[in-house]
């Protein structure tokens, strides 16, 4: 087999392959600074609780409307939105701790999000939810995704120092200026646009993969912010791309596939990344003279 | 001219108070220490101070503007692992010029640069932050104080964990804070330091035990005083009945 059949030519023969292209470029381009953000203000977890709480509110939009775009991204964003500030909001009001909030919002979600899918679909519905349909992403799917990657962008440009004042030292920003909630509150708003973005393509349970793996990844090799951003994003539009590459030839399915690419990107970071990587720890290596 | 006026202020948390009914002056540009026990609340007078915790009841009246008010708290939540290096965390202190938008020009670059030189980190700007020494990230976190260029400043403990060689650096920061006219109200806990270095004291044990001339306030007898005042914590205390005035430590 030739590169061309090997990398070119399921993109140029297939318009479904295109489509998940652009797709998985444009998720990794939001994804990637979202998710070093996130894992820098030790978020991960969140995360995957925020990605998880989509689920009920997509199935309200399913239960009402089907597999319609609009209804499902309407609803998975009102519930992402409601676990998010629930679950900031239990913990700032209770004595209760914002991690065990989050579980405890995150598995009532899954189990009322996969009881809402069965009441009216199928398994094979309940498998698109969960899982997402990269391979089946219409005109109007692709734009939302797309959109949802540019809006971040932007914002993320325009916040930016804030949003890195707030991660570093909250206290001082409080201190400073009056930023810091509303900081917060927006950079929760891109995590769930993202995740919901995500979910159409790779569903509730991967979509935080491609957020959280690269950002992961980029870490055991830059030391600066702006080193992780970019690394965090080429990461994610590599996993993408080599991840549909492998569930073509392979024929698995494509949404597993890309998380597991960049879920083997960041078990080689674990072992022979230059910062804090394992190989370099093992070997001993003679200390410095200062 | 007083800075702020502490007017029958009571502050704490769970309605129980950390410091209570009191009430005097900050006069601009005092040099003030803040002395007394642990849980005595000097940590939550400058919390309130800085506008971070509302008062139970009671004000703060003149309060200044936050761009004006310059506070280093005793544990940062400040993320050392986070990675920025010394350049970035002490350009930090520009906020008042550049808030959430605004560019940092060349001149800026400049004050940035004077900081880090003056409180001896010239060499280190590109060090990320999580291998600095407790000394020098305090030197760090002054150097962006000094950007700050407030009107008032409030360090809490801001010698703990530092060694004598940095605290004398520090010191001779806040001395020339205190030259160039603003308001320094310092949490301390060394008696030594304050005598020689702070000419007025707030001796605090959840009420005002002296407020005035340090030589005064830093008597043996206040401070057994104050030690025999702040052990009394009641889990299941009585809602406080009249509010009483008492402290006079209002400055001339």
């Amino acid at each position: 087999m030739n590169p061309y059949d090997l990398l070119i030519a399921p993109f140029a023969e297939f318009d479904f392959m295109r489509r998940a292209l652009v797709g998985v470029i444009a998720l990794g381009l939001g994804a990637g600074p979202v998710g070093v953000l996130m894992m820098l203000r030790r978020m991960s977890l969140a995360g995957d609780a925020m990605a998880h709480a989509i689920l009920p509110g997509a199935a309200v939009g399913f239960l009402a409307a089907g597999l319609n775009l609009w209804a499902m991204t309407v609803g998975g964003l009102v519930a992402g939105f409601a676990v998010a500030l629930g679950a900031g909001a239990i913990a700032r009001a209770t004595q209760m701790k914002e991690d065990a909030a989050l579980a405890a919002f995150y598995l009532i979600s899954l189990a009322l999000g996969v009881l809402l899918v069965s009441l009216r679909g199928s398994n094979v519905d309940l498998l698109h939810v969960l899982f997402g349909t990269v391979l089946a992403l219409d005109d109007a799917t692709l734009l939302l995704i797309v959109s949802i990657s540019s809006l971040s962008l932007m914002v993320l440009a325009v916040l930016w120092r804030p949003l890195v004042l707030e991660s570093v030292d909250p206290g001082f920003l409080r201190s400073v200026s009056a930023a810091g909630a509303p900081t917060h509150l927006v950079f929760l708003a891109l995590v769930v646009l993202n995740l919901v973005g995500g979910f159409h393509a790779l569903g509730t349970l991967l979509a935080v993969g491609l957020m959280m793996l690269p950002a992961a990844t980029a870490r055991f090799w830059a030391r600066d912010l702006t080193g992780m951003v970019v690394l965090s994003v080429l990461t994610a539009c590599a996993s993408g791309v080599v991840g549909l590459l492998v569930s073509y030839h392979a024929g698995v399915p494509s949404g597993p596939a890309i998380i597991l690419v960049a879920g083997g990107a960041y078990a080689l970071s674990v072992l022979i990344g230059p910062v804090g990587g394992l190989l370099l720890r093992l070997v001993p290596r003679r200390h410095l003279e200062a | 001219m007083n800075l702020l006026t502490f007017r029958d202020l009571t502050l704490g948390y769970d309605r129980h108070p950390a410091v209570h009914h009191l009430g005097g002056a900050v006069a601009d540009g005092d040099l003030l220490a803040v002395c007394g026990p642990n849980g005595a609340g000097k940590s939550t007078l400058l919390k309130a101070i800085a506008g971070v915790l509302s008062p139970l009841s009671g004000a703060i009246l003149g309060a200044l503007p936050r761009r004006d008010i310059a506070y280093l708290p005793q544990a940062a939540e400040l993320d050392r692992s986070f990675p920025i290096d010394v350049y970035d965390l002490v350009a930090m202190g520009l906020w008042r010029r550049t808030g959430l938008f605004g560019g940092v020009s060349r001149a800026d670059r400049t004050r940035i640069a004077d900081a880090i030189a003056a409180v001896g980190l010239a060499g280190f700007e590109a060090r990320p932050i999580g291998t600095l020494s407790g000394g020098q990230m305090q030197r760090a976190l002054f150097a962006r104080l000094l950007l700050q260029d407030a009107r008032l400043i409030l360090l809490d403990e801001p010698f703990t964990a530092v060694d004598a060689g940095t605290s004398a650096d520090l010191l001779a920061l806040i001395q020339r804070w205190h030259s160039e006219g603003r308001t320094v109200v310092a949490v301390l806990h060394d008696m030594d330091l304050v005598r020689h270095h702070f000419p007025r004291t707030l001796l605090l044990a959840r009420e005002e035990v002296a407020w005035c001339d340090t030589r005064e306030a830093l008597t043996p007898e206040n401070l057994s005083r104050a030690r025999r005042m702040c052990e009394a914590w009641d889990e299941r205390a009585e809602a406080c009945a009249a509010p009483k005035f008492h402290g006079t430590g209002v400055a001339a």
